[in-house]
């Protein structure tokens, strides 16, 4: 039975009843409903309860504006926190519930903390738990407890959101008259249009109207000219999307709900969409919101906004109460107690807090006998968890004091207007300052910054024809801005059935007859729980700028963001300074407008889309052959390759000794090359190495190291040169991006008179890496075309041939300090090459292996990682390899000057050396930092760290890099390492190379 | 100054609140002060207050273009924590954790540092690594830090995904027990009101459009409300400071970006701790009133706008939503960007200039909040003898000549 | 979110096609060596950093990956002007006022 619905009439489909619960009770409603007005055709009056003082609290409005019915939908994956019930659809089997209130709603412990209300002023806390510090802790736990809305969901989100990067000529916001005009004008000259409204349907204020638009009721009219809008090809509707953010460039996130409405466990594809418009211009037609009035008990359920208490009779053929009695400072509302009146209810009063009004709707009023009272206000509501009656009492002019009576009536819905606040939020988002305006009595936007401009009653025009005639001039202008259209506008808007209108008066904070520190809470921002009189408190605290308001009482700071009460609280606080609202100014709105799913902004950008994963073409090999895996950069690269039953430990011990003694392969595709052509390619590579390159011959290779500007080292690797100006440059696997960027930038904005081209060919070369005393004896079996004997085929050379019946290059470079041959065939080859190559080597039980023993091999040869080994902070002679920076260079390479800095020149840098565990066994953890005396009190003199540490199966004890203060002077010294478990572990300063010292292995 | 607790809300309850003092005064600037402090941000007003606490110097006015604490003391995300990689940067900041945990009681304005730790993702081995490096290094240096493996992570988030099958699954992170967040807005009111009951003039809505010098030393500023005469004239500009250095001739080696952040709607508490990730760029904690803060990137080039590249926004969703699979439902409330001046080695400038009588202190990139009552002590001690603080030394500006850089972009949080 | 013109494709692109390169016209000292420790700090590190017109380098990355010149607004973030590499902006903007030096300069 929902007691208070109409039996016809509205937007609702009377015969599709929806079954739904609200905190654990079943209920019905209907087609078309909001939970809002379900909840209200229910009689259900108490929907959530208040933050700080745990006030019962009802539905206050019909839109994005309402603050206190906030819901948590559904449960499990699927629920969702913080909802606004009079944005909710109702579907059949919604089950709904507050996220507030305990035990329940309709008795809340925490409404105790209303008795201590007066000990909890805005910043008590600020004021007191100092003491102990150590307590603090103990008190912020049950004030967090207390805090927070509904719950996030505890398990991983099942639903898809996706995003569409749009483009349009005219973007219009807003699908009210305004809106719908506009757009009805810019599509007639041929831009393409979409058009967004956060609202199931569109019509906007018109949907909840209940006056005439052309001779026609306004809902004929809104049929038709949605009608025409849908037969624009040029034209894309986007109903259920909020248009959250205005960003630079005219760059607009909407974000569309597209499964929300049919229920919890909707499959049916994307749950909400985020359209990336970028739009040439763009009208606001974001309309306005009703203001409430500020007066004593203002909170208890039953005291409604006037709009929204006529948007649920006319909409949803609601009623939400009884008796209603009627406060405003305009004529607009009026309508709401004419419609009421006309629903068959009792209209207990009209209060209105002017002197004489007048006016059509007056008239109208004074001919049905409704009782007014002029130049009156509401001081006082009574009730608790619904209102009873409330109190009047006559106003002074200005509606600052009250003088003479007060007059209690009895009523159980007091609805109140206050005017009303342009909703200015997006284009306060391009920068442009709101600007108060006495005549609007709100804020309207500033001049436009961007290729923006509004319409309607978001720049305060009021007035169903004046919206009309603003909308398709905005329209019009926009699409000839855009390039469209003449910019004339044919259209004349349709007489709506306006009724005269006398001004509203300005009225924010009804006075009430005690002070307002004494007198029962008059709330201003409903879900904060802030008070007329908290706000008049920081002022008198010094807490003046309006910034400092917000901040102290935490006015506006709510999921409403302040849209009922920031014009109240502001108008409150400059009363208080005795200054104009203009002075005092206003915060700034940020995006959202309001709240945005996370997942929606995120999405596919996700789980296994989150970043995209590269392979090599012998991935699936190594997946067959059981490889665990090490991310680097964005590549999966094998880690080691453990046989069954074998830890990391005994995995790479195996892999190590096999290369040393027999041979091993690695798969290094994932190296970055850098294919680099041009007749000052060698001048280039000369410049930007430490070390010389035009000496360089075809079929020859050499290392070198990459500086910055400021001397550190950035990257390394081997350059071969492949023929004359034509070089292969190779860099790390998570520098290869970056190192083409720094190149291209040498290039073209330095020495853009060089000619050199640069390509990457990273993923166009699969590479095969054969490394170990028998890799030639392997490699014969399957190249027959290249000599590779030992002084036909050096080290440091590369040739052409061809591998398995593939053309290949192979170099004979060596990162194991064993013999090697690095086989790089085109990428689609990789995998066939890779198994032929560890076919050819099974009699050598040829060995795979992975990044982790590729480290021990180079760190036993004293190799260094960049990144690992280096930081940003080590120069080439920190890591004794002067002897790649080529003293003699006619040009100042890249990072020569800065090796010259004082700081550079330091005795005491820290500089790479090998460490030796004294007890051969104990493996140094990476990352441990070194001391002289481990027992010296902390902060201790630290000397440098462990930068890559190994057990080393081949030499029989553990080996270790590190960089120490000084270090290259300090071999021989022992050093300390004190570790986290209490432990302190002795090392001899080592040189940085453990194995072969003077490379016999790799030149045979 | 009115002595704030328990005692005093009941007493004042019983008189309705009408009877609070103010919180600081609303001075006529005098024509003169010993020292001017340009900037009423929180380590300004830090600055101020230690200036007349600790050196006595109590003639000082803080000149504020805005309202004080309006700067990205307004718009950070918090979080506290001294785990700094290199020793210079670690010992500044370990400072101004102490003087954090005694900080409500110092100023008798509860800041609410909250100590509910910070952990640091590592999701490569070369994160790891570095982890190990730093907590080593902290721990040697007398700052709390352990690392804690994959599991132990788990144990503290519930809801974050520790699967090894994530994009970057989490191999472990370090962990500061002693980091945690506080009220930002407090502490610029707390130091406010502390400098202000030691006779600091704390001058709100009055531009520096100047620094006037004389014979190569500084005599005042030039402001829009008129002339402030000084014998020293320091600036905590964040977001203004390249700005400031032109007005005295002077250039920096800083570039200002715009650092962005956002707030998801209150939510019953479900993250008990601050969790950072350099990897997967972002960072996260939950605010007593029951928000997700969450900071995104710098912004790649220069902006004074205080907004920032949606795009930024969505990276900085799609990490969280990588981290905390659960919170893809979770709604964004507002977001906003901060103007953040970052040096190159992500390390601040705290510093005499070759103008006499003239400081700076600038340059903190994304890890300011967190210094706020090391840095305001610092440099009063900086301002106040002349001489640089030896926890300022090496932030000194010659670095950037000398080359003695301390680059802190592995610990500074995110990506610059 | 900026559009930027790419002077080499002659096309209007998102900012995401693009990567910042820092403050543009910047000269690498001809004879580094012969540069003094102030000289190499001022052009490794110290940086103008204006409230309001940036002449600073972008490369089209996910584009033709050429470097240009571009000036910005850095206050209202418009976009003024793309222009190659090695040539000069069409016009000088006008520097905007945001720097005020009422102070006396010596």
């Amino acid at each position: 039975m929902q007691i208070n619905r109409l039996a016809s009439g509205g937007r609702v489909n009377h015969a599709k009843p929806l079954n739904f619960s609200f905190n654990g009770k079943r209920y019905q409603g209907l087609e078309g409903d909001t939970l809002a007005s379900a909840l209200l055709a229910n009689g259900v009056n108490v929907v959530g309860r208040s933050f700080k003082y745990g006030r019962p609290r009802g539905i206050v409005g019909h839109g994005a504006e309402e603050p206190n019915a906030i819901v948590q939908l559904g449960s499990g994956a699927q629920t969702i926190p913080n909802l606004r019930a009079t944005q909710v659809e109702l579907y059949e089997g919604l089950e709904a519930r507050s996220v507030s209130g305990w035990p329940s709603v309709d008795y809340d412990l925490m409404s105790v903390m209303g008795v201590f209300k007066r000990m909890l002023p805005p910043g008590f806390y600020y004021k007191t738990f100092m003491r102990p510090q150590k307590l603090w802790m103990t008190y912020e736990h049950f004030i967090r407890k207390a805090a927070g809305l509904g719950s996030a969901p505890v398990e991983a989100d099942v639903d898809s959101y996706d995003r569409l990067n749009q483009h349009c000529d005219v973007l219009v916001v807003g699908a009210g008259p305004a809106g719908l005009v506009a757009a009805r004008e810019a599509a007639r000259s041929g831009a393409r249009v979409i058009i967004a409204d956060e609202q199931s349907e569109f019509g906007g204020s018109l949907l909840g109207a209940s006056s005439h638009v052309d001779q026609q009721p306004a809902a004929d009219w809104l049929a038709q000219i949605v009608q025409e809008l849908n037969e624009f090809a040029n034209v894309q509707r986007l109903p259920r999307s909020t248009v959250f953010g205005y960003y630079d460039h005219n760059f607009l996130a909407i974000v569309e709900r597209r499964t929300d409405h049919l229920g919890i466990s909707a499959e049916s594809g994307t749950r909400q969409r985020l359209h990336r418009v970028r739009a040439r211009q763009v009208v606001l037609a974001t309309g306005a919101i009703e203001r409430p009035l500020v007066f004593a008990h203002n909170d208890v359920p039953g005291v409604m906004l006037a709009s929204s208490v006529a948007t649920y009779v006319n909409r949803y053929a609601v009623l939400p109460g009884n008796k209603l009695l009627l406060f405003t400072s305009n004529d607009d509302a009026y309508q709401t107690a004419i419609n009421w009146h006309k629903a068959g209810r009792e209209v207990v009063a009209v209060v209105d807090s002017r002197m004489a009004p007048g006016g059509d709707l007056n008239q109208i009023m004074a001919d049905l006998n409704i009782q007014l009272y002029c130049g009156h206000g509401v001081i006082e509501v009574v009730g608790k968890k619904r209102v009873k009656a409330a109190v009047i009492a006559p106003l002074s002019v200005d509606g600052s004091s009250i003088i003479g009576q007060t007059l209690r009536l009895d009523c159980d819905l007091v609805a109140c207007s206050g005017g009303w606040s342009p909703v200015i939020h997006l284009s306060s988002h391009t920068g442009t300052r709101p600007q108060w305006s006495d005549q609007v009595v709100g804020f309207v936007p500033g001049e436009s910054v961007q290729q923006e401009r509004s319409a309607g009653a978001a720049r305060g025009t009021y007035g169903l024809t004046r919206c009309l005639e603003e909308g398709a001039a905005a329209g019009a202008k926009a699409a000839l801005a855009a390039g469209f259209g003449d910019g004339v506008v044919e259209f004349t808007a349709p007489g709506a059935d306006e009724a005269s209108q006398e001004p509203q008066q300005p009225l924010f904070l009804v006075p009430h007859s005690k002070p307002t520190s004494r007198a029962p809470s008059q709330f201003v921002d409903f879900q904060l729980d802030v008070t007329a009189a908290g706000i008049e408190l920081a002022a008198r605290e010094g807490y003046e700028s309006v910034e400092h308001v917000k901040r102290y009482t935490a006015l506006g700071f709510g999921t409403d963001q302040g849209k009922l009460g920031n014009i109240n609280g502001l108008a409150i606080l400059s009363k208080a300074l005795g200054q104009t609202i203009a002075e005092t100014g206003t915060t700034i709105f940020r995006p959202s407008y309001t709240p945005t799913t996370f997942g929606a902004i995120a999405g596919r950008d996700v789980q296994s889309l989150f970043d995209p994963e590269r392979y090599t073409s012998m991935h699936r090999w190594h997946e067959q052959q059981g490889a665990h895996w090490e991310d680097v950069g964005q590549w999966k690269r094998p880690w080691y390759f453990p046989k069954p039953g074998e830890s990391m430990h005994e995995a790479v011990n195996r892999e190590c000794l096999a290369v040393r003694n027999s041979v091993g392969m690695l798969d290094a595709s994932t190296l970055g090359k850098i294919d680099i052509q041009g007749s000052d390619a060698a001048e280039f590579l000369n410049r930007v190495y430490t070390n010389g390159y035009l000496k360089l011959a075809a079929g020859k290779c050499r290392y070198g190291l990459m500086l910055k500007e400021d001397g550190m080292v950035f990257d390394d690797g081997v350059t071969a040169c492949l023929a004359e100006n034509h070089y292969l440059m190779f860099t790390t696997t998570g520098g290869a991006a970056g190192v083409l960027s720094w190149l291209e930038l040498w290039h073209q904005t330095e020495w853009p008179e060089l000619n050199v081209f640069f390509t990457s060919a990273t993923d166009h070369w699969a590479t095969a890496t054969i490394t170990g005393p028998n890799a030639r004896k392997v490699l014969e079996k399957v190249c027959d075309d290249i000599d590779l004997s030992a002084d036909a085929f050096k080290f440091m050379d590369w040739r052409d041939g061809t591998v398995a019946d593939v053309a290949a290059r192979v170099f004979r470079i060596s990162f194991t300090g064993e013999l090697t041959f690095e086989v790089n065939v085109p990428a689609h080859h990789g995998r066939h090459v890779w198994e032929k190559l560890y076919e050819a080597g099974q009699e050598f039980d040829i060995t795979p292996y992975g990044t982790e023993t590729m480290h021990v091999l180079r760190a036993e040869k004293g190799f260094i990682i960049v990144g690992q080994d280096t930081d940003g902070s080590m120069t080439p002679q920190d890591l004794n390899m002067g002897w790649v920076v080529g003293k003699n260079k006619d040009f100042s390479f890249i990072g020569h000057r800065g090796l010259n800095r004082e700081d550079c020149q330091r005795e005491d840098r820290k500089q790479l050396v090998g460490l030796k565990t004294l007890d051969p066994k104990t493996v140094l953890p990476e990352g441990a930092q070194i001391v002289v005396d481990p027992s010296q009190p902390l902060p201790m003199a630290m000397q440098g760290h462990v930068t890559s540490s190994y057990y080393s199966a081949h030499l029989g004890h553990s080996i270790a890099l590190a960089v120490v203060k000084g270090g290259h002077k300090r071999i021989g010294e022992t050093i300390h390492c004190p570790l986290a478990d209490g432990r302190s572990v002795p090392a001899e300063i080592v040189s940085s190379v453990f194995y072969d010292p003077q490379g016999d292995r790799q030149n045979v | 100054m009115e002595k704030y607790s328990l005692f005093k809300l009941f007493n004042h309850a019983r008189t309705y609140n009408e009877n609070w003092q103010r919180a600081w005064r609303s001075p006529v600037p005098k024509s003169d002060y010993d020292v001017v402090i340009v900037g009423g941000g929180g380590h300004g007003l830090a600055t101020a207050y230690y200036l007349a606490k600790v050196h006595g110097i109590t003639n000082v006015a803080v000149v504020e273009k805005g309202y004080l604490g309006g700067g990205n003391t307004a718009r950070n995300t918090t979080i506290i924590r001294s785990n700094y990689l290199w020793d210079e940067a670690a010992q500044l900041y370990e400072l101004s954790l102490k003087l954090w945990e005694g900080l409500s009681q110092e100023l008798n304005f509860n800041v609410m540092f909250s100590q509910r730790g910070v952990l640091n993702l590592g999701h490569t081995l070369q994160d790891m690594r570095d982890i190990q490096r730093r907590v080593n290094a902290n721990r040697l240096n007398g700052i709390d830090g352990v690392v804690l493996s994959t599991a132990e992570v788990q144990a503290r988030v519930p809801l974050m995904n520790c699967s090894p099958n994530a994009r970057y699954p989490i191999l472990g992170a370090s962990w500061q027990p002693r980091g945690g967040t506080a009220r930002h807005d407090a502490v610029a009111w707390g130091y406010a009101r502390g400098a202000d009951a030691l006779g600091v003039d704390l001058i709100q809505q009055t531009e520096v459009t100047g620094i006037r010098r004389h014979n190569g030393a500084v005599v005042g500023v030039e402001t829009a409300n008129g002339f402030i005469g000084a014998r020293k004239v320091a600036c905590v500009t964040a977001g203004n400071s390249g700005v400031m250095a032109a007005m005295a001739g002077l250039r920096l080696p800083i570039e200002s970006r715009p650092l962005q952040a956002l707030v998801s709607e209150p939510l019953k508490p479900c993250l008990d701790t601050v969790v950072m990730s350099n990897a997967v760029h972002g960072y996260i904690s939950q605010s007593d009133k029951g928000d997700l803060v969450v900071g995104a990137g710098v912004d790649s080039y220069n902006g004074y706008g205080q907004r920032g590249s949606f795009n930024v926004i969505e990276h900085t969703l799609q990490a969280i939503c990588e981290l905390f699979p659960s919170f893809s439902r979770v709604r964004m409330n507002r977001h906003w960007g901060g103007i953040v001046d970052t040096c190159p080695d992500a390390c601040p400038i705290i510093s005499k200039t070759p103008v006499e009588g003239l400081f700076f202190n600038c340059g903190w990139g994304t890890g300011g909040f967190k210094a706020t009552p090391g840095s305001g002590y610092v440099f009063a001690d900086t301002v106040a003898n002349d001489r640089p603080h030896p926890l300022a030394e090496a932030f000194n500006i010659d670095r950037f000549y000398s080359g003695a850089l301390i680059d802190e972009h592995g610990a500074a949080g995110v990506a610059h | 979110m900026l559009q930027i013109y790419c002077p080499y494709c002659k096309q209007t692109r998102e900012e995401e096609e693009f990567s910042y390169a820092g403050e543009a016209h910047i000269k690498r000292p001809s004879d580094p060596q012969a540069a003094s420790d102030k000289e190499w700090g001022d052009y490794l590190f110290f940086r103008k950093n204006p409230r309001g017109i940036h002449h600073e380098m972008w490369q089209h990355s996910a584009g033709c990956r050429r470097y240009f010149n571009v000036i910005r607004n850095t206050v209202t973030y418009e976009v003024l002007e793309s222009y190659p590499m090695g040539t000069s902006p069409s016009e000088q903007p006008a520097h905007a006022a945001t720097i005020s030096t009422a102070g006396e300069l010596q």
